[in-house]
């Protein structure tokens, strides 16, 4: 069957334009790929201010009775902080990638609306500008990036800042509801003939579920939003408990939200390892069939959990060990999937590239993180070490040591074809043995600090024994974490241009990205190669043993 | 295998983005009311002095006014079967019902509105107010945005466009307006209903 007819192309969705160039054909592009890109320099951009941010608190809480920053300066700080990482480059990273990735794994020419597609990122780019604009206007949000009531109401909140984290955040959350449903259309009608649900690569699996999921849980947080700001300009009392509100309704709303939304952050980067590992490591995936199942549990599951961050509340025992017990069902199909990843590497032909470093770096960070989750979820140990850096640490644990670790493993290893230029692979190792290094020196002495009582959103602590150290620690691994970054934005700048050719398929992957050029022209495929399983590429270079012999 | 990939190339070519991305979109839509009617479920019973569902709405106007916002429903559906049936004249006649309907509901919705205002019923009068307002509100707006987009239907055919029998635009503005409907059922049961039976 190796003599199999190319797929002709599906014409291009996108009208013809007249020729422009320059920035002006950045701006008015609808192509997908020029949209990934920009969506994910945007995310490199607010990740670069929203580093910036967490430097100023690490230099603050160096030393015990620092006054570098004032306490106001720091709550807006660690809310800017939280707010940019979460809307502003965890969201557009991951969007972005996906963006870019999945109408070439599954064959297609653009997105289902290209000109729905620009809108959400115009829309992302403006609803962060006017976030921004708030230290400009009396001062950024302070109440923290989940903004719980009343402390976000005007009695509490004198300044524009929560106004503007409002109507930022709805801005956002619209491009990703637009994003959300671009993508579905896409992966459910434009995938080329042969490339059936079950033979689509991990990475689209993950994006399908977590767009589910941006859909379902959106909303949540435009309504929260909306009731928030009608309180504050209309003087409404939604979570105004004085005046016949609730409090705990705004947390409740918040987190049916918040909880998914941590899955929207990782489901992703889990399709990202699920791509990376099985390349590096010379074998398929271990368990397609689980990794994709046990993503549905997960997409599930997180509908149901949200209460696991309101244990202090005091919501009664019944309710709490109902909660409890659904956030430890939680670690089974996330353990599933560290076991897929380990077994598909064992006994494999591993190649330590920059990429494959930093999915193994993944894998420990992720799991490290995974254990403090789970120590969470027994809701006596929470209230015990809730609001302290023990938090913190796990937070970072899985957000940094997770989805930042496996984007990096994603740059790296989709760069060259991003830009048909590989990016370097001795400053990509110093890159990632530098953050590896500062990453543990930042969060892992939090776990102590948290244990022994350090609160966090504090602007400064006394000199009790061993703080200074330990926070010093941590600011030392910070700033590590910093050159790590600046080393890497310094490989991308000169590696768009002057990095070694990529050639179509520099890793001997197997999906269909690979299949065209580096970058891909705007109508990405000349020809699809037949799709009979899940690896075509294998497929077309091995005639003499493709996949679907073995019925894969 | 063959035959196979064939068939899903036609299949592929019958998909209809439009509807899938409205069958999407008013999904998550109806998320965003499900949280804002939980909100004025939630403080249903809180408000114990001051205006109430019961003692400052007019369960009969809204009523006849319901049966109208679901009549346009009916309407709506003949309009879609009529340029099924390729008689453009018998959809362009139902479209235009349809708009009087959705308009007399929003012109009910306005004057509502403006006596609870002249009874001094605000938003921030009370919880009741508080609720009531951002739940019937976002209604409004949604019923608002559905007749914009009937509008443009109308205007297109007047200018001569749906000549086949088969439009992508009036089945996905069929589907939100019938949403925007049948949404109204479920906050007028929760608000009326609740309050006066």
């Amino acid at each position: 069957m190796s003599d199999a007819p190319y797929i002709p192309v599906t014409p291009s969705l996108t009208l013809p334009r007249d020729r422009v160039t320059g920035a002006l054909a950045w701006i008015s592009t609808v192509d997908h790929k020029k949209i990934g890109i920009m969506y994910l320099v945007t995310s490199l951009v607010f990740f670069c201010l929203g580093g910036i941010e967490a430097l100023l608190m690490r230099i603050q809480l160096a030393q015990p009775n620092s006054t570098f920053l004032s306490p106001t300066a720091f709550n807006q700080v660690f809310t800017m902080h939280g707010t940019t990482m979460i809307f502003l480059f965890a969201m557009p990273v991951l969007v972005g990638t996906a963006n870019y990735l999945a109408p070439l794994m599954i064959g297609a020419s653009d997105v289902a609306f290209p000109r729905v597609n620009a809108l959400s990122l115009w829309l992302l780019v403006f609803g962060g500008l006017l976030l921004y604009f708030s230290f400009i206007a009396g001062g950024a949000p302070a109440a923290g990036w989940f903004s719980y009531a009343p402390l976000s109401e005007k009695a509490y909140s004198l300044s524009k800042g929560v106004d503007y984290y409002c109507v930022g955040l709805i801005i956002l959350g619209i491009a990703s509801i637009f994003a959300a449903i671009n993508l579905l259309v896409t992966i459910i009608h434009l995938r080329v003939p042969g490339l059936t649900i079950r033979r689509v690569p991990l990475f689209v699996w993950m994006v399908l579920v977590t767009q589910i999921l941006i859909l379902l849980a959106f909303p949540a947080l435009n309504a929260s939003l909306v009731m928030l700001f009608i309180d504050r300009t209309l003087h409404a009392h939604f979570f105004i408990p004085v005046s016949g509100g609730s409090a705990i309704l705004w947390q409740h709303f918040f987190w049916a939200f918040g909880h998914p939304e941590v899955y929207i952050l990782i489901l992703p980067a889990f399709g990202v390892i699920s791509e990376v590992i099985p390349v590096f490591s010379g074998k398929v995936i271990y368990g397609y069939e689980f990794v994709a199942a046990s993503t549905v549990a997960i997409g599930v599951l997180s509908f149901l959990v949200w209460a696991h961050h309101m244990f202090a509340v005091g919501l009664g025992h019944g309710v709490d060990t109902m909660f409890a017990a659904g956030s430890l069902l939680i670690a089974v199909p996330t353990g599933v999937k560290i076991f897929n990843w380990i077994a598909t590497m064992w006994q494999g032909t591993i190649r330590f590239t920059t990429s494959m470093l930093f999915a193994v770096g993944f894998l420990v960070m992720f799991t490290i993180g995974g254990l403090s989750g789970v120590s969470f979820a027994a809701f006596p140990i929470d209230w015990q070490v809730t609001d302290t850096y023990y938090l913190v640490a796990h937070i970072h644990y899985v957000l940094f040591g997770g989805t930042v670790f496996a984007m990096f493993a994603g740059v790296y290893y989709w760069f060259p074809k991003w830009s048909g230029h590989m990016l370097s692979e001795r400053l990509g190792k110093w890159h990632f043995w530098l953050i590896l290094v500062g990453f543990n020196m930042t969060f892992m002495v939090q776990h102590f600090l948290g244990l022994m009582g350090m609160t966090r959103r504090v602007f400064t602590y006394p000199n009790l024994p061993d703080w200074g150290l330990l926070n010093m620690i941590s600011t030392t691994g910070a700033f590590l974490m910093g050159i790590a970054v600046a080393i890497f934005i310094w490989n991308v700048w000169t590696s768009v241009s002057g990095g070694e050719p990529a050639g179509d398929n520099p890793w001997n992957a197997w999906t269909l990205e690979w299949a065209t050029t580096s970058p891909p022209p705007e109508h990405n495929f000349d020809r699809v190669p037949p799709v009979r399983s899940r690896r075509p590429i294998w497929d077309l270079e091995h005639p003499e043993n493709p996949d679907w012999k073995h019925g894969h | 295998m063959g035959t196979e990939s064939i068939q899903s190339v036609e299949q592929i070519a019958a998909y209809d983005h439009n509807k899938l991305a409205m069958i999407l979109f008013i999904i998550s839509e109806g998320t965003f009311f499900v949280f804002l009617i939980i909100a004025y479920v939630y403080f249903h019973s809180v408000t114990k002095t001051g205006p109430t569902a019961a003692n400052s709405l007019d369960l009969v106007k809204t009523s006849i006014f319901t049966v109208l916002l679901l009549a346009s429903s009916f309407t709506m559906w003949r309009a879609e079967k009529s340029l099924r049936q390729g008689r453009p004249n018998g959809f362009r006649n139902w479209l235009i019902v349809t708009i009087v309907l959705g308009a007399a509901f929003l012109y009910d919705q306005g004057k509502g509105y403006f006596h609870l205002y002249h009874d001094n019923v605000t938003m921030s009068r009370n919880i009741f107010g508080t609720t009531f307002f951002t739940l019937t509100g976002f209604h409004g707006f949604h019923v608002l945005l559905g007749l914009i987009a009937l509008c443009v239907l109308l205007g297109l055919t007047l200018a001569g466009d749906f000549k086949t029998s088969h439009s992508s635009a009036v089945e996905t503005v069929t589907l939100y307006w019938h949403f925007v409907d049948w949404v109204w059922v479920v906050i007028f049961s929760v608000i009326y209903l609740w309050a006066f039976l």
